[in-house]
């Protein structure tokens, strides 16, 4: 037995199970999150079930679960209920119902099953009944109707599309217009300027703008009186339901689809996830301004975060005199990156947006008060936020890096009768860039994880723009935005409509994992690259 | 001792400028040197309260090679550190007494640190090539002073000649300095410390992690060299003090035991405490 502890195997298996127990919790989550993710868009079949007491019900099953029977006697046949996607929120008020699997008298996949996937309400099960042009009737019963949606449904999914458009890009831009004349005016105004060539100009321009206003305006009721086309669709217990062929995202009969039609609905669900923006308070279609967030608020993080950084580590440790004062600041650092997250996103909030925010409204927007414009949330402070909340990590690691730079190298340097200065940029800079990047890196993966700091500092549930738009300047620094994280959040548990959006939790937290991941990558990649340029195992 | 002296590799000239005088006649630590390079003058330099050198006196004669030997700690890397102020970086370091390189006080208040260090080149115990190509290493001092483009080409060939590297690395100038062997790369720096044109060249123990053929190219170069540069060599190896310098100070805890012409020392030393280290006695 002594034998055998002072061999030293125990702690062998002690450390490689250690290891082995943290690979298999990390490899659970992240299947976990990618079993749940993956499946969400896959057209999954619909059934039927008619219930001993006569109710049909039409859905997709999406849970199994066993009825707990507190108290009953071991040996007692399980029992078993399944959860199904019923759909059709405007009929029956809630889109799941549980269903006993001892009272299901009969479970079938009817072919010709239909499900729409709309911008309201959520999925449709059911049957086409009549398909109507203008009040017209132009086709009866289901497959006679089926044809005439997929005759129709291109042409009127390309015109929803070009009102959307008009919508949001000419209206857009001529609101943007109106509210920088209206700013100007406001700005005059404040200086004691209600007439003149300048003020009589800029109202002209105004008036053109409305004019303008008015042509789209005309131009899309016009669109929209095309968009004349509906159906009556009845659920599976015979409830009818008019609906407009422009509510329709997608339509397909699940039970009929060939395995190549499935992978095609599903690629196409995806590619909607990924480049749309979300529909019915975010539980729908894409959320591709919560991905564009992200990635720009870790991007301006880490442009922010990095040369603060790195000079800051460069001072500590190139030109601080060394004792205890140092050390005292070291220690400061060090404990600065385990502070709570939301202290900085209050912190934010206190100092960026009311102090420096704030400060900046009143030198450079006062016409717009007190509408903020810098003085409330905003990707920058947002960025800022976080950048203050990472800088300890770029500075250890620069640190880190500027320790393992052999003195002979500066030596070396200073001996040829270069400057420190000089020293500093030539030589130390170069060698210690891997170690920044690695800094970078970990700032990175935290700050895109971050969420309790962004809530209060310029996330929002839904952001009207992207932060980057057509109009001057094209970056808008000051602007709300979406994020990931976030929207994790919002989407799991503040949607009112938990049940419906929970797989699209996984699908997000899938995503942000892979964001996450590409972002390092890239870093990876990068330090790689600069480590081989520098590297030559001479020290 | 003449085993010593006819060592495979080169022989050391004798030289005879000097007639010899009777011991203990010449003030200990100068050769009467027609131009001395470098003058040491009562030097004492103390690290905080240790003190590191007493009370030095030296003239280092001009395009010779000058060879300091002793034990570990003995103070001959501290006193070749003084040439180029590089122990300025040192925190709590006193000096007291002069150096003169050129005749001008290389701690003088008007010295600009840069230009000394320009003028006296140093190569490090451990080779320390820059993480940069070969050029950009050759050419980092030469940039430093805003020299440009092909007049940089020129000086980097030079000087890569002049370190008798250029043959081996011609078609791989752009290549990571650190992709060299060690004997490379400490030719690498001898050729980066020769591109900025110095007058004099430091070496501290430059073979002490070469093989012996590496070794021995560098004490070749070494040779060669000396029709341009004084060179002052710091080493731990007997033979090589022996075959490669002119000159050789002895050092024992932090002071000059003796200095001579090389010849005289591993012959005749006057102090016994040098014949003792050179016959292997301690150290």
């Amino acid at each position: 037995m002594k034998r055998f502890w002072k061999s030293g195997d125990p702690f062998i298996w002690l450390t490689g199970g250690a290891l082995a127990l943290s690979l298999v919790m990390v490899a659970g989550l992240v299947l976990l999150v990618v079993m749940s993710g993956l499946g969400v868009f896959w057209p999954s079949p619909v059934v039927r079930f008619t219930l001993t007491d006569g109710t049909v019900l039409m859905g997709q099953v999406t849970e199994r679960e066993a009825i707990p029977q507190p108290g009953a006697a071991p040996g007692t046949p399980r029992l078993y209920r399944v959860q199904l996607k019923v759909g059709n929120r405007d009929v029956y008020g809630a889109d799941f119902v549980w269903v006993d699997e001892a009272k299901i008298a009969k479970r079938e996949t009817p072919l010709d099953a239909i499900l729409i996937q709309r911008r309201e309400w959520g999925n449709f099960y059911g049957h086409i009944k009549v398909v109507k042009e203008g009040g017209r009737i132009v086709a009866e019963g289901h497959d006679a109707g089926w044809s005439a949606v997929q005759d129709r449904l291109p042409d009127v999914l390309q015109l929803a599309r070009r009102i959307k458009q008009i919508e949001k890009d000419d209206v857009g831009a001529i609101n943007y217009a109106q509210e920088r004349l209206r700013l100007r005016l406001r700005g005059l105004e404040m200086h004691g300027v209600s007439s003149g060539n300048e003020v009589e100009g800029l109202k002209q321009e105004m008036a053109g703008l409305q004019a303008k206003f008015k042509t789209a305006e005309t131009e899309l009721a016009t669109l929209r009186q095309r968009l004349n086309s509906s159906l009556v669709v009845a659920t599976a217990d015979g409830k009818e339901k008019d609906l407009p062929l422009a509510q329709i995202v997608r339509a397909f009969h699940p039970n009929a689809l060939s395995l190549p039609q499935k992978f095609a609905i599903y690629l196409s669900a995806l590619w909607e996830f990924l480049s749309d923006d979300p529909r019915e308070s975010n539980t729908e279609g894409g959320v591709f301004p919560a991905i564009f967030g992200t990635v720009m608020m870790v991007m301006i993080m880490s442009i922010l975060v990095t040369p603060l950084g790195v000079l800051a580590a460069f001072y500590l440790r190139e030109y601080a005199k060394q004792g205890p004062l140092v050390s005292a600041v070291r220690i400061a650092v060090n404990n600065l990156a385990g502070v709570p997250s939301i202290v900085f996103g209050v912190f934010g909030v206190g100092f960026f947006i009311y102090v420096i925010g704030g400060g900046i409204d009143r030198l450079f927007f006062p016409e717009a008060l007190p509408t903020p414009t810098f003085g409330t949330g905003g990707i920058l402070w947002a960025s800022l936020t976080l950048a203050l909340l990472t800088v300890p990590v770029v500075i250890v690691a620069t640190e880190e890096g500027l320790a393992a730079i052999p003195p002979v190298i500066r030596e070396g340097s200073l001996a040829l009768g270069a400057t420190k200065l000089e020293t500093t940029w030539r030589v130390v800079l170069p060698a210690v860039m891997p170690s920044v990047l690695t800094g970078l890196i970990l700032a990175m993966a935290r700050a895109a994880g971050e969420v309790a700091p962004l809530m209060i500092t310029g996330v929002v549930k839904l952001a009207p723009a992207l932060p980057v738009d057509g109009f001057f300047p094209f970056i808008h620094l000051e602007r709300k935005f979406m994020h990931l994280g976030f929207h994790i959040y919002d989407v799991g548990f503040q949607s009112p409509n938990v049940e419906a959006a929970r797989p699209m939790v996984f699908t997000t937290a899938l995503l942000l994992l892979l964001i996450v991941l590409a972002l390092n990558l890239t870093a990876i990649l990068v330090r790689n690259r600069l480590r081989k340029k520098y590297a030559g195992g001479a020290f | 001792m003449l085993d010593l002296l006819t060592s495979p590799l080169t022989k050391p000239e004798v030289r005879r400028e000097n007639p010899p005088r009777p011991n203990g006649v010449r003030e200990r630590g100068v050769v009467p040197a027609v131009d001395p390079m470098i003058v040491v003058k009562s030097v004492n330099l103390k690290y905080g309260e240790k003190q590191a050198l007493f009370n030095i006196n030296l003239d280092i004669p001009k395009q010779k090679v000058t060879a300091f030997i002793g034990p570990s700690g003995c103070g001959k890397t501290t006193l070749l550190r003084c040439f180029n102020r590089l122990n300025d970086l040192v925190d709590h370091l006193t000096l007291t007494g002069t150096i003169r390189i050129h005749g001008a006080d290389i701690y003088g208040p008007e010295v600009d640190v840069s230009e000394l260090r320009k003028r006296v080149g140093m190569v490090f115990q451990k080779s320390n090539p820059f993480p940069k190509s070969i050029y950009d290493n050759v050419a980092y001092g030469p940039r430093i002073y805003g020299i440009r483009n092909s007049r940089l080409d020129e000086i980097v060939e030079k000087s890569l000649r002049a370190a008798a590297l250029w043959d081996e690395v011609t078609d791989r100038l752009h290549e990571s300095g650190l992709g060299l062997s060690g004997g490379q790369q400490q030719r690498l720096c001898i050729a980066r410390a020769l591109a900025v044109e110095p007058e004099v060249l430091l070496m501290d123990e430059p073979c002490s992690a070469l093989d012996p053929i590496a070794t021995g190219k560098i004490e070749d170069l070494i040779d060669a060299l000396k029709e341009k540069y004084t060179i002052v060599i710091v080493t731990h190896n007997m033979q090589q003090a022996a075959r490669v310098s002119d000159h050789t100070g002895f050092f024992l805890l932090g002071e000059m035991v003796e200095f001579d012409e090389t010849t005289k020392i591993f012959t005749n030393p006057c102090d016994k405490r040098t014949e003792d280290y050179i016959t292997g006695r301690f150290g």
